[in-house]
């Protein structure tokens, strides 16, 4: 027997009261049918014996206290799946918006997805070359790793996550089993609209799944885009053996979502307003990256970040950078000075980078190398504050030689074409050729050999 | 108490509370809803019982049954825990793996500790004898390196009135039946159980004077921690804590390594697993699975199961050091730890404190730290457990609450620092922020095994440090070209001391371990240069003519070139020092 129940008793924000419900289980997915017949979709957040708490998806205009139906659909929020579902575009809720269709699932599964049993994880070890500089030689991106893109408003995070997506190699992937999952969650339609005609461009649109939840898009819709994202990457990756890339910006959006919604439940709240389950959630979603024992495929992730003020403190950077396996940060000076991608290199790290690269992976030499270039590149810094309050002439002669490496390396090394491809070979000579100009004494994060095979400076 | 058996009435997130129910006890261990989810009792009230399920709660519904246990919550202890890896609340991962697959599935009831395999026993009492708690009636090889000793729980004791033949018995099996006092009989099998939140008894507990000895050179020298000492390693995201973490895991002289992963990444715990698998213990000459226990609660597993984890952890510690072992336990991370105590805290709607951190934060953190120490166990001989907590603070804010309140329970502070951090200067301790405050107990057993002019050399390297760090202040203020050259000779020599000596590589062979006597001849070694090329400086023949003889550089790269095995090529480097300087002065 299927209960309508009509009206609520409290509307709050986002949340609709309701009394007198039974049998109602926790998370479960409700309908709600206006009086003039639109539909709307919440889920259960809270319950207390026959009141329960209903978080709407598209929000709670036009709801009073007694135009309403609501019915329980006895299942929590599940997405449907199949193959088909690769080169759709849905809305942030999973639901197709390109015209197209229903999707005819195959299987259902719940978005908050189950944890990967750490046993069965596998240690990821292959890395992704991107044909950037920067990102491959100091911070390898690994195939099955989150590495977030730490950024400001304004900066070329989005030009950067659509170079990678464009270059990205991965050792065993071809057409047919390479995808991406693009989430967008609060972007302007001009930023989504850029990614697509990227996509097309580079010929891979067909093997795109896009979910979009635009900045006009209902806020508690986008609480759920990256999970509906997510439960699709981990479809494609675990079911259909693909290597899969998901891409999820803005993060920061996602996160003022929750702390909106978290707010008008009354929660007590944790640093600067945001829920003190900011973490476990954020978790939730990074932690679904990985390979798995018994599975081919991958799901990779690089989630996109706004940091607000350029403050890499505020608690949502700081937070996914205690979750994710290191960080891309990008630098505004950088960029001031016109460098393209202005990766600041010294705060960004890879931590899964270790295991993947050197021989049989890079080249024997790719660790000893960038150990020397990040040392060099931080006396550059302490070079360049003294220059600042001494002059630059009043300099040793070393320090004036890290001068002009610093120089060199932004210029040449971090400074790379929108269009431009390197090699990974061709980054590690790079790199070289560079410290080349610094004198040998000063390298003393590389040992005698391999100095005597790539050292090229007269000293 | 005649019903156990409640109905859920509300749910929000992890906790689910039950109305008019006077069944239950504070802490006591439930079962939660059909598919019997583990949760605790935390909060009773004439009319509402508060529990927090340790499990996703999708789909519990009103009305669906809650079980009591009768207990609180509690671990299994007995043959099977080492080398095997568990969640927060002791559940096999490798059995849920074979039986539910990759991914994680709620209500599982799978036994903590493999209850089919046989244990080869040998019994260590008679029929007769009197027995007290925490005394070993028999002992069976866990693993080839460890001896797992049973114990009579500590809250028993009696006579033996009967004891199996040695051979080979499951977990559960009777092997020895023991008749108290009162006339009541137990039956002693290879396992029992224990409460996760309350210590196990001691005899006696004992002050630190044995150092833990981890091979790092930054921590064993400027920075000791004792057997039975707590430690806390805080650091901001990318500075190294987990990497310091491994390095201790992996090359500390305890007999027994406990590692909590506690609301840390998955890809790391499958590193973990990887790496120790195939790394041999250099003393054993046996994987390091054999000597450790790992408890993986990522963070994307339920947030009340990573609260519990650390008691876990640290129960499992307990139990072992009262079999007479050194255990060492490194939580990963602590932080993680106290935001799963704030959320759910804020679930309860409790009073916030500082940052949103329930009143308790402190309290909890000190009765955590207080279950570490080295003791006499009640078995007659000696163990110890030494707490390594890892603590993440907001920001890379070390003024934060659980930085501020860990640093007044823990006697070693080794502080990572950024800077070092972004320059790759590993393991990235900060020499000047960090402390240690076990030299004293330790001093006596440094003099006694080294000798006197170990301690004396530390003292000159770190106050070399010191001096560099004052010098530096000048430098970058009017660069250091204008010092004279004696302060200049400070500078190069600290240089040498923190690339050389404090900067350590954990993936090269020799200097990933380096056993004390090395870093004492290389202290030694850099002192050497420095005094004699500072009666030099004195005789005014400048610093760049000794600078150029390229001695500091070779220092600088000698934990590279001299191999851990001949601690007699010093000899050489000294006297190719004398040699060089005596042909310039």
């Amino acid at each position: 027997m299927i209960i309508d129940y009509v009206g609520v008793k409290e509307i709050n924000g986002s949340l609709i009261v309701m009394d007198g419900v039974k049998g109602v289980s926790n998370e479960e997915i409700v309908d709600i049918r206006l009086d003039n017949g639109t539909m709307r979709q919440g889920r259960v957040v809270q319950i207390e014996g026959e009141r329960i708490v209903v978080q709407v998806f598209e929000g709670t205009r036009r709801i009073s206290l007694k135009n309403t139906r609501t019915r329980l659909t006895g299942h929590p929020m599940e997405m449907p799946l199949s193959p088909e579902i690769i080169g759709r575009v849905l809305d942030g809720a999973g639901k197709p918006i390109d015209g197209l269709g229903d999707i005819f699932p195959v299987k259902k599964a719940n978005i908050n997805g189950t944890p990967i049993n750490p046993v069965s994880r596998v240690y990821p070890k292959n890395y992704i070359n991107t044909g950037i500089s920067t990102i491959d030689t100091l911070m390898t991106l690994i195939r099955g790793q989150k590495l977030p893109i730490f950024s400001g408003s304004g900066m070329k995070h989005n030009d950067l996550a659509v170079q990678i997506v464009r270059q990205a190699k991965i050792s065993g992937a071809n057409n047919s089993n390479f995808g991406v999952v693009f989430a967008a969650m609060g972007v302007q339609k001009d930023v989504a609209e850029y990614f697509r005609k990227s996509f097309e461009e580079s010929g891979v649109l067909s093997r795109v799944v896009m979910l979009l939840n635009l900045s006009n898009d209902p806020i508690i819709e986008r609480t759920l885009t990256p999970r509906c994202a997510l439960t699709i990457a981990e479809y494609l990756a675990f079911e259909l053996d693909m290597h899969i890339l998901v891409i999820m910006t803005d993060m920061t959006s996602y996160a003022e979502a929750l702390r909106e919604f978290s707010s008008s439940k009354g929660e007590i709240p944790g640093r600067k307003g945001y829920p003190g389950y900011l973490y476990s959630d954020l978790a939730s979603l990074y932690e679904r990256a990985g390979m798995i024992k018994g599975h081919n495929g991958s799901v990779t992730q690089i989630p996109i970040l706004t940091m607000p003020n350029d403050d890499i403190t505020h608690p949502i950077p700081d937070l996914t950078g205690y979750i994710t396996e290191g960080q891309i940060v990008l630098d505004r000076s950088l960029q001031g000075q016109g460098l393209y991608p202005p990766v600041s290199v010294l705060p960004s790290l890879s931590r899964l980078m270790k295991d993947g690269i050197g021989e049989g992976y890079t080249r024997a030499d790719h660790q000893p190398l960038a150990n020397q270039l990040f040392a060099s590149y931080a006396k550059v810094i302490d070079a360049r504050s003294l220059a600042s309050v001494i002059g630059e002439e009043e300099l040793s002669p070393t320090d004036k030689k890290y001068i002009e490496f610093g120089r060199l390396f932004e210029s040449k090394f971090v400074n790379q074409g929108f269009n431009e491809n390197r090699s990974i070979e061709q980054s590690l000579d790079l790199g070289w050729e560079l410290l080349s100009t610094l004198p040998r004494a000063e390298l003393d994060r590389v040992d005698d050999a391999l100095l005597d095979q790539y050292y090229k400076g007269n000293d | 108490m005649t019903d156990r058996k409640a109905f859920i009435y509300g749910i929000n997130g992890p906790v689910v509370t039950v109305k008019n129910t006077d069944s239950f006890e504070m802490m006591e261990m439930v079962h939660v809803g059909k598919q019997k989810l583990v949760g605790e009792i935390i909060g009773i009230t004439d009319d509402i019982t508060t529990i927090q399920v340790y499990e996703e709660t999708t789909g519990l519904k009103p009305g669906d049954p809650v079980e009591g246990t009768g207990a609180p919550m509690n671990v299994l202890l007995g043959p099977g825990i080492i080398d095997n890896i568990f969640d927060g609340i002791e559940r096999p991962l490798k059995a849920i793996e074979e039986e539910a697959g990759a991914f994680i599935n709620r209500g599982s009831t799978v036994s903590a500790l493999d209850d089919k395999k046989l244990w080869n026993v040998t019994m260590k009492v008679k029929f007769g004898d009197k027995l007290e708690g925490g005394q070993i009636y028999a002992t069976l090889p866990e693993t080839p390196i460890i001896e797992h000793r049973l114990m009579v729980p500590p809250e028993l004791s009696g006579e033996v009135v009967k004891v199996m033949p040695d051979g080979e018995y499951k977990l559960f099996d009777t092997v020895v039946v023991i008749k108290d006092d009162e006339g009541v009989e137990h039956n002693l099998t290879l396992c029992q159980k224990w409460p996760i939140r309350t210590s196990r008894p001691v005899k006696e507990r004992l002050t630190s004077s044995v150092p833990l000895i981890t091979g790092q050179r930054v921590i064993d020298t400027l920075f000791p921690i004792a057997k039975g000492g707590t430690a806390a390693i805080p650091g901001g995201f990318g500075t190294g804590k987990t990497m310091t973490q491994h390095q201790l895991a992996k090359w500390c002289d305890a007999d027994i390594i406990i590692y909590v992963g506690c609301g840390e990444r998955g890809n790391e715990m499958s590193q973990v697993l990887e790496e120790f698998s195939e790394l041999i213990d250099p003393k054993s000459q046996r994987p390091m699975t054999d000597r450790t226990v790992l408890i993986a609660n990522t963070s994307n597993m339920p947030v009340a199961a990573r609260e519990a984890s650390i008691y876990t952890g640290i129960t499992l510690g307990e139990y072992y050091r009262d079999m007479g072992y050194h255990v060492a336990m490194m939580a990963d991370s602590t932080s993680r730890w106290a935001e799963a105590l704030r959320e759910i805290s804020g679930r309860l709607e409790e009073m916030p404190a500082e940052e949103g951190f329930p009143a308790y934060l402190p309290s909890r953190l000190a009765e955590f730290y207080e279950r570490g120490g080295r003791a006499e166990v009640l078995s007659g001989g000696e163990g110890s457990v030494t707490l390594i907590g890892a603590v993440s603070p907001q920001g890379s804010d070390f003024s934060e609450p659980v930085t501020q309140n860990t640093k007044r329970f823990t006697r070693c502070f080794w502080a990572l620092d950024k800077g070092l951090a972004y320059a790759r200067h590993y393991p990235a301790i900060n020499w000047m922020d960090s402390y240690s405050e076990y030299f004293n107990d330790l001093d006596p057993w440094f003099k006694e095994n080294l000798g006197e002019d170990f301690i004396e050399y530390r003292n000159r390297i770190s106050a070399l440090l010191q001096e560099e760090s004052s010098l530096m202040e000048i430098v970058k203020l009017i660069g250091s070209d204008v010092l004279p050259d004696d302060q200049k000779l400070v500078i190069e020599t600290a240089r040498v001391i923190r690339v050389g000596f404090l900067q350590q590589n954990a993936f090269h062979a020799d200097d990933t371990y380096v056993p004390l006597e090395k870093q004492k001849l290389m202290m030694k070694t850099i002192l050497h240069l420095y005094e004699k090329s500072k009666d030099i400086v004195a005789k005014n023949i400048p610093l760049s003519k000794i600078l150029n003889l390229g001695l500091f550089d070779k220092l600088t790269k000698m934990k590279y070139d001299i191999p851990n095995s001949k601690p007699e090529m010093f000899d050489d480097y000294i006297k190719e020092i004398d040699e060089k300087l005596a042909a310039i002065s």
